[in-house]
């Protein structure tokens, strides 16, 4: 417990971040690469366009994890915090550009923007803890 | 709820820090119960009392 436990969680948040996002570019460029040439076809296809997704969930589940391995409570609390407002930023976000996409007023857009504007409510977050608390609330 | 933390820490001639690590917590959730931003748990309660070898109460108290 303590200070020593944090800085192991942030640790393992750093190399589970790392691994997400790295099976994130290789999948998606690897994807792109063999989809856009036509060397690959049926259910491969299926699951090169699932496998960035499941990379991304693997970043949603580092955060997850960081949450659970941080002793500190006052450090988990500014976590906690921070997915509330990534959360709300990316739900509202989604919602109100779906009734205006609904309405024909706004061009369409792929949904896996909604988990891109959620890391940026996520960056949000953190500067509302800042401003809020005085401190950033991970990796600190 | 206020608190005497920084006067406490300041007759043993403590740091944020070295509290922090008495209590095994971060330097920053020192800062931010000492200056009432935050509400420590009971059991942090609890540990930031026995640190101090006193009560809840005479660290703690309401607005």
């Amino acid at each position: 417990m303590g200070c020593k436990s944090n800085t192991q969680a942030q640790r393992a948040y750093i190399r589970r971040m790392g691994i997400a996002m790295t099976a994130y570019l290789v999948s998606l460029f690897s994807g792109e690469y063999l989809v856009s040439r036509e060397l690959v076809a049926g259910p491969v296809v299926w699951l090169l366009g699932l496998l960035p997704g499941l990379a991304i969930i693997g970043a949603f589940y580092a955060i997850a994890k960081l949450i659970t391995e941080t002793q500190d409570e006052f450090i988990r609390m500014l976590i906690v915090r921070q997915t509330l407002v990534a959360t709300g930023v990316a739900l509202s976000a989604a919602t109100i550009w779906g009734f205006l996409e609904n309405f024909e007023l706004v061009p369409h857009v792929d949904a896996y923007w909604v988990a891109i504007l959620w890391f940026l409510g996520f960056g949000i977050g953190a500067l509302s803890n800042r401003i809020t608390y005085g401190a950033w609330g991970q990796l600190r | 709820m206020k608190n005497r933390l920084k006067v406490l820490r300041a007759e043993r001639s403590w740091s944020q820090q070295d509290l922090a690590d008495r209590l095994e917590v971060s330097r920053q959730s020192v800062n931010a119960i000492e200056t009432g931003k935050y509400d420590p748990s009971l059991p942090l309660a609890f540990r930031i009392a026995e640190t101090f070898d006193m009560s809840i109460e005479e660290i703690f108290s309401k607005d």
